[in-house]
């Protein structure tokens, strides 16, 4: 599903270059779980965004459900991240005026999804993520594990392929953290491929393939049952 | 995105910076008001003035003396007259049929006294044709006497005012006032026809022509007014009076003949190029409300930079983004122009109430102009911030600050 040769991602800093990836090779098959690890400043969110299509590698080749994304113009890169990609970021990121429902369905409002079939969607995407009696309230008046679900509630609506998690317990505290990671990985076991940055080892653990980057490169990856499927 | 969708996301946004809103709306509002209103009042004075025009009849032709060429040289001054326009020459202009009737007018000003009571007055100098060709109106008593305009009689008419300060509430019909050192009968009181054309009828004396000319030691005629048969000799009645001055004068036309429609359109045209620069410079609050409303975009776009990389994130493409923005500042100027309107509606209404000489309500064309306007004024102002958000690099955007 995704195919990455010699990619490379170069910053400039004033007259400094930055390697943030040097030379990745990658290849990831539907349905799996990978966990993304390593020191800061390793490279870790910057892999992530051009797997995600917010970010263009410098240098390599990107393929993605079969396309060279080095092909596909901006237009082109908004419709796979509309069709195929869902992003839950450290911060959640809802729309602090839009209430949970109206957040939820952004991506399918982007996606021109008519009006009825929008509402019955957001409906049955509360219920499921049990955010049914919250779908009125804005985001300041939930709880961050509240938050954090109506981002992932977000980011599967559109029934993505691929769904990048960027620190996606960051900001909660343990047991709400616990929440959010099996609501995740229920998704997975739902058939989508679950991509998530960690810092924290007992999250990375959980995986069934964890990479470790240090400096741009990616220096360990690791195929094993994870706790998760361990707990199968 | 659905245009719909489009208009309800903006109109959130909005929503959500209430305060913020409501004050760029009030700016734009006052500025659609300002220049509806400073239009409307050009257009009120411009159509009071020209019918003020057109109150004195639109047949009228007006014979000057002296020749002012259109073309080169500088306007002629005093003393330039060639010729004076005789009074033979005014009764001359009779012959022509396409001329109604005319009026020969000495003008000047002499001090008009009565008993101990003395007023420095302005006196016209004409013939019983005047009453008709300048359409004025009698209060009491009778106006000139008609005859031959050669032989000065020693009839006078007075203006209202005139009237009151020699008289005050005593009888004026039947008595003398002494103008220099002639004396002249009070036969008649004009009624009160306010200003007319800048010259104030009521404090005005009115003699007989040749008793005038007499009183200011003139053969010369300051302009004869002539009335044409209807408006469509009107240009007939100009080449005739043209022609016939020509031939009296050896030749050589030394008058100047205009008509009263082409002072008309002159005015007009003057007129409507005042409330064009009014209007423009009020245009100048546009301007300033179009840059507020920028100034507010620019604010919403750095305020919102981890939305817009949330957008993009979920699959909105740049053109997505900008015309989101786009919708923001477009719905800022058309809603505040809205408001501008009905301020601008109401304010010249209240303003009709109290003063009769002005319309009611803002022409029709100010609308359809200010959306146009506000139209420019949201599109023009609101394309930079809008671009700008659009280019945001998503994940710079999503970056915690």
């Amino acid at each position: 599903m995704i195919e990455l040769q010699g990619v490379q991602r170069v910053f400039r800093v004033g007259d400094q270059e930055v390697h943030a990836l040097r030379d990745i090779d990658l290849s990831i098959a539907p349905g799996e779980y990978l966990s993304l690890m390593g020191p800061s400043g390793s490279g870790k969110s910057t892999l992530l965004n051009v797997l995600g299509l917010l970010d263009r590698p410098t240098a390599g080749r990107c393929r993605l459900f079969g396309r060279d994304i080095g092909d596909l113009d901006d237009e082109a890169q908004a419709r796979v991240r509309r069709q195929s990609i869902g992003f839950v970021f450290q911060s959640f990121h809802l729309v602090p005026r839009l209430t949970t429902a109206q957040n939820v369905a952004l991506p399918l409002v982007l996606a021109e999804v008519p009006r009825a079939e929008r509402n019955e969607r957001v409906r049955a995407q509360l219920a499921a993520f049990g955010l049914a009696d919250r779908a009125e309230h804005r985001p300041d008046e939930l709880s961050g594990g509240q938050r954090q679900r109506t981002a992932i509630a977000r980011a599967t609506i559109g029934r993505p392929q691929l769904l990048l998690a960027d620190e996606p317990t960051g900001n909660l505290d343990r047991k709400t953290g616990a929440d959010v990671v099996e609501v995740l990985e229920k998704l997975h076991d739902e058939g989508l491929t679950l991509i998530v940055v960690t810092h924290d080892p007992d999250l990375g653990r959980r995986a069934h393939r964890r990479l470790r980057m240090v400096d741009g490169r990616i220096v360990g990856d690791e195929r094993a049952p994870g706790a998760h499927d361990a707990a199968r | 995105m659905r245009l719909a969708e489009e208009l309800a996301f903006a109109a959130q946004s909005l929503r959500a910076a209430r305060s913020r809103t409501l004050l760029i709306l009030l700016a734009m509002a006052i500025g659609i008001a300002g220049v509806t209103l400073l239009t409307w009042l050009g257009e009120s004075g411009r159509r009071y003035v020209t019918d003020q025009f057109s109150a004195l009849g639109t047949n009228l032709v007006i014979v000057l003396p002296g020749r002012t060429e259109t073309t080169g040289g500088a306007p002629p001054l005093l003393g330039e007259t060639a010729r004076d326009l005789t009074l033979d020459d005014a009764l001359a202009l009779q012959r022509s049929d396409a001329v109604l009737r005319l009026a020969p007018i000495v003008a000047g000003s002499i001090a008009v006294t009565h008993g101990s009571r003395e007023r420095e007055a302005m006196v016209l100098g004409s013939t019983a044709e005047l009453l008709a060709v300048r359409h004025l109106e009698l209060g009491s008593g009778t106006f000139l006497p008609a005859g031959d305009p050669r032989r000065g009689g020693a009839e006078c008419v007075l203006g209202q005012t005139l009237r009151h300060e020699l008289f005050g509430n005593a009888p004026a019909l039947g008595e003398w006032v002494r103008l220099a050192d002639r004396r002249f009968r009070v036969t008649g009181v004009l009624a009160s026809a306010g200003r007319s054309l800048g010259t104030d009828l009521d404090e005005m004396v009115v003699i007989p022509v040749a008793a005038a000319q007499a009183l200011f030691d003139t053969e010369g005629l300051f302009r004869v007014l002539v009335e044409a048969t209807d408006r469509d000799s009107v240009a007939r009645a100009t080449a005739d009076c043209e022609r016939i001055l020509r031939d009296r004068h050896d030749g050589e036309l030394d008058v100047t003949v205009i008509t009263q429609e082409a002072v008309l359109s002159t005015f007009d045209g003057i007129l409507r190029a005042l409330t064009y620069a009014i209007a423009g410079i009020a245009a100048i609050s546009l301007l300033v409300a179009g840059i507020l409303i920028m100034n507010v975009m620019v604010i919403a776009v750095s305020q919102r930079r981890a939305e817009v990389g949330l957008l993009k994130a979920l699959g909105a493409a740049a053109p997505t983004i900008r015309t989101l923005f786009l919708w923001e500042s477009l719905l800022l100027a058309l809603l505040g122009a809205g408001g501008g309107l009905v301020l601008a509606e109401v304010a010249s209404r209240v303003a009709a109430a109290f003063v009769p000489e002005l319309t009611a309500g803002t022409p029709g064309w100010a609308a359809a102009a200010a959306f146009g306007v506000a139209l420019a004024i949201g599109v023009g102002f609101g394309t930079a911030p809008a671009v700008r958000a659009a280019r945001l690099d998503p994940v710079a955007a999503l970056a915690r600050r």
